[in-house]
C-alpha cells in the first residue's frame, strides 16, 4: 500500500481543472447545453425533419403541438411561408455557433499578436495599439458595428468582420495588461540571460501564462458574439433572408407578436438558452482557471 | 589570466518622468563602480535596499546597457558591442535570482526549464540536451524523477537548486548571485551555499554575490564591494574590509551584524536617520548626513575612492 502511494502521480493540470469546474453545478449544466447545441449544429441536417427553406404553402402559422390547432407533422409549428419552425431553429445554431466561434477565433488571433508587440515593444508602438483600442472602445459596440456594415454592405463574412472589430478592443487590452505583469517577474529575465529571442520569449515563455483570463475571455465573448450577431440580424444588418439566422427570424415575425407569438418567442428562447449557457460555463471556466477573478 | 570580467566607472542613470509638467529627474541607480571578477573567485556586493546593487547585476548579465563606462568580458568590450557579439556573450554570463518562486517558469517542466537555454543557444539534439539536464539535475542534488515535474511541486530550496542548475546550463563563466539565499531558511542557506562553493570549484566560475546578509558575505566572499545610494564607498580582500573597516558606513554595517554568541559584548554604531531618496541624493558625500563623524567638507566636496590601508575607501575623515 504504502509502496503504491509513492507512486501516485499529482494530478494534471487538465484532472485539476476538472474537478474545480465540476463544483460549480451551473457550470456544468452550461457545458452540457453548449455540447447539446454544439452537437445540432453540427448534425442538423440529420435532426431536422425538413429542409428549412422549404414551403408548405398548406400549412402556414402553424402553432407548435402543445398548443391548440398544433400538427405532428411541424413539431414548432410553421412560420407565415409555411416553413419548419424546428428545422429553421436547428439549422440556425449553425449559423449562431459559426459567427460566436470565428469572431472569437479571429479576435484571439489579432487580439493576442497586437496586445504581445504592444507590451514587448513598449513606446510608441504601445501608444498607438492602445490609443487605437481606446478609440474603438469609446464608441457604443453596437453603433459601431453598424457603421461598419453600413460601409462594408451586410451579409454574414460583413457580420463577423464588425463584431470582431468590435471586440478586439478588449481582448487587445488583457492580453497586454496580463503580459506586462508577466514581463516584470523573474523567469523572464532569466529566459532573457539566457538568450530567449524575442518572439520566443512573447509566444512560447510569457503567452502560456496568459491564457486562464484569455480563455474565459474567448468563451464569454462567444455568447456576446451570438448576441450582438442577432442583434444585427434582427436590425436586417446581419445574414439575409432566407437564411434561417435567429436574429432575422426575430425580425421577420415581429408583426405576428400579437397574432403568432410562438414564431417569435421561439428563435428568442433558442438565443436566450444557447447565450445562458455559455455564460455559465464561462463563469465556471474563470473559477476554475482564474481564482484571482473569482467572484465572491 | 584569471580575470574574466573587467567593469571601469560602471553608470547607469535612469531618467524618471514626473508627469507632464514636471522635470523629469534623474536617479543614479549605479554610479561610476570599478571592479574586477577573476575566476573561481567571489567578489560580494553588500549595501542596503536601494543602494544599486540589483541594478549592477542587471548591467553584468547585459539585461541593462549601462549609461558610462566600460564593460569587459571574456576580452571583449561590450558597451556598443553588436547584437551578434553580444549573443555570443550571453552564455557567459548566468544570472540566479534572490526569489525562487518567481524566477521559475510556472507553466514549463523541469527538464524544459534546464534544456530551454540549450535549446536556443547549441544545436544540440533532444538526446543530448536531455542527457545535459539530466546530468546537471545530479550535480545540483535533484533527484531524477523531477525531471518531469512543475515547479510548484518543489519547496523553495529545491526551486532555487534548479535556477541554479539552469543558470550552469551553457557553462558560464560568471554567475551573478543576487541574493540567492535571503529567501531561504537559514538551514537551507547552507545548503545552497555549500552547494555554490562546490560548483564554483567544479567549474572555476567567478561570483557576483550580492547580498546584504554579511555572515554569508563573510563565509563566502573573497572580495568584498561595499555599496551606499549607488556609489562605492569602499572595496577591499574580505579580511581587511571585516578586520579593519576604513569607512564609516561599513562599520556600522558591520557593527549591525548580530553574532551567535550572547556573552560576546560588541560597540554598535547606530546609524542615524533613514536612506535619503536616490532621487535627491544629498550634496557631497551622500553619506554625510548619516555620518558619524562628517565635517565641513562632507557638505560639499564628493569623496573619491582612495588606498587607505588594505581597502579602497571613499571619505573625507581618511584623508586627515
Amino acid at each position: 500500500m504504502a509502496v503504491e502511494t509513492l507512486h501516485l502521480a499529482p494530478p494534471g493540470p487538465l484532472l485539476a481543472f476538472w474537478r474545480s469546474f465540476r463544483e460549480n453545478r451551473g457550470a456544468v449544466i452550461g457545458l452540457a447545453i453548449v455540447c447539446g447545441v454544439v452537437f445540432i449544429a453540427i448534425f442538423a441536417n440529420f435532426l431536422a425533419p425538413y429542409d428549412p427553406l422549404e414551403q408548405f404553402r398548406d400549412a402556414t402559422k402553424l402553432p407548435p403541438i402543445w398548443v391548440e390547432g398544433g400538427d405532428w407533422k411541424y413539431i414548432l409549428g410553421t412560420d407565415p411561408l409555411g416553413r419548419d419552425m424546428l428545422s429553421r431553429i436547428l439549422y440556425g445554431s449553425r449559423i449562431s455557433l459559426f459567427i460566436g466561434s470565428s469572431v472569437m477565433l479571429v479576435t484571439a488571433i489579432f487580439g493576442i499578436f497586437l496586445g504581445l508587440i504592444a507590451a514587448f515593444k513598449g513606446g510608441i508602438i504601445d501608444v498607438v495599439v492602445i490609443r487605437i483600442m481606446d478609440l474603438i472602445m469609446a464608441i457604443p459596440s453596437l453603433v459601431l458595428a453598424i457603421l461598419i456594415i453600413a460601409v462594408i454592405g451586410p451579409n454574414l463574412t460583413n457580420t463577423i468582420v464588425a463584431i470582431t472589430i468590435v471586440y478586439l478592443p478588449r481582448f487587445v487590452r488583457l492580453v497586454r495588461a496580463s503580459a506586462m505583469s508577466e514581463l516584470s517577474k523573474d523567469y523572464v529575465t532569466a529566459a532573457r540571460v539566457a538568450g530567449v529571442g524575442q518572439w520566443r520569449l512573447m509566444f512560447s515563455t510569457v503567452l502560456p501564462n496568459c491564457m486562464a483570463p484569455l480563455i474565459v475571455q474567448a468563451a464569454l465573448g462567444i455568447s456576446d458574439a451570438i448576441l450582438e450577431a442577432a442583434g444585427l440580424g434582427f436590425l436586417g444588418l446581419g445574414a439575409q433572408p432566407p437564411t434561417p439566422e435567429w436574429g432575422s427570424m426575430l425580425a421577420d415575425s415581429r408583426d405576428l407578436i400579437t397574432s403568432n407569438p410562438w414564431v417569435m418567442a421561439l428563435p428568442g428562447i433558442a438565443i436566450l438558452i444557447t447565450v445562458l449557457s455559455i455564460n455559465l460555463m464561462g463563469d465556471g471556466l474563470r473559477d476554475a482557471l482564474d481564482p484571482r477573478l473569482r467572484r465572491s | 589570466m584569471t580575470q574574466i570580467l573587467n567593469a571601469q566607472k560602471l553608470t547607469r542613470y535612469y531618467n524618471i518622468s514626473r508627469g507632464a509638467f514636471a522635470q523629469s529627474a534623474t536617479l543614479k541607480a549605479v554610479d561610476g563602480a570599478s571592479f574586477t571578477l577573476d575566476r573561481g573567485k567571489t567578489l560580494a556586493v553588500v549595501g542596503e535596499s536601494g543602494c544599486g546593487k540589483s541594478t549592477l547585476a542587471r548591467l553584468v548579465t547585459m539585461i541593462e546597457t549601462p549609461t558610462s563606462g566600460t564593460l569587459n568580458i571574456a576580452g571583449k568590450d561590450i558597451v556598443g558591442a553588436s547584437a551578434e557579439t553580444l549573443r555570443g556573450l550571453r552564455p557567459k554570463v548566468q544570472i540566479v535570482f534572490q526569489n525562487p518562486y518567481g524566477s521559475l517558469n510556472p507553466r514549463q517542466k523541469i527538464g524544459a526549464i534546464l534544456e530551454e537555454p540549450l535549446l536556443v543557444n547549441t544545436n544540440h539534439t533532444k538526446e543530448e540536451r536531455s542527457e545535459k539536464a539530466r546530468a546537471m539535475m545530479v550535480s545540483v542534488g535533484l533527484r531524477p524523477e523531477h525531471y518531469d515535474r512543475y515547479p510548484h511541486m518543489f519547496s523553495g530550496g529545491q526551486r532555487q537548486r534548479i535556477a541554479i542548475a539552469r543558470a550552469l546550463m551553457l557553462d558560464p563563466e560568471v554567475l551573478v548571485l543576487d541574493e540567492p539565499v535571503s529567501a531561504l531558511d537559514i538551514s537551507i542557506q547552507a545548503q545552497v551555499l555549500n552547494l555554490l562553493a562546490e560548483l564554483q570549484a567544479q567549474h572555476n566560475l567567478a561570483f557576483l554575490f550580492i547580498s546584504h546578509d554579511l555572515s554569508v558575505v563573510k563565509h563566502i566572499a573573497d572580495d568584498v564591494m561595499v555599496m551606499y545610494l549607488g556609489r562605492v564607498v569602499e572595496q577591499g580582500p574580505r579580511d581587511a574590509i571585516f578586520a579593519n573597516p576604513q569607512h564609516p558606513y561599513t562599520k556600522a554595517l558591520l557593527s549591525a551584524t548580530p553574532t551567535p554568541d550572547p556573552a560576546h559584548k560588541r560597540e554598535r554604531t547606530i546609524l542615524k536617520g533613514e536612506l535619503p531618496s536616490p532621487l535627491n541624493p544629498p550634496q557631497g558625500c551622500t553619506f554625510h548626513p548619516r555620518c558619524p563623524i562628517a565635517f565641513e567638507k562632507c557638505h560639499t566636496v564628493n569623496p573619491q575612492l582612495k588606498q587607505h590601508g588594505k581597502t579602497l575607501a571613499a571619505c573625507h575623515a581618511l584623508d586627515i
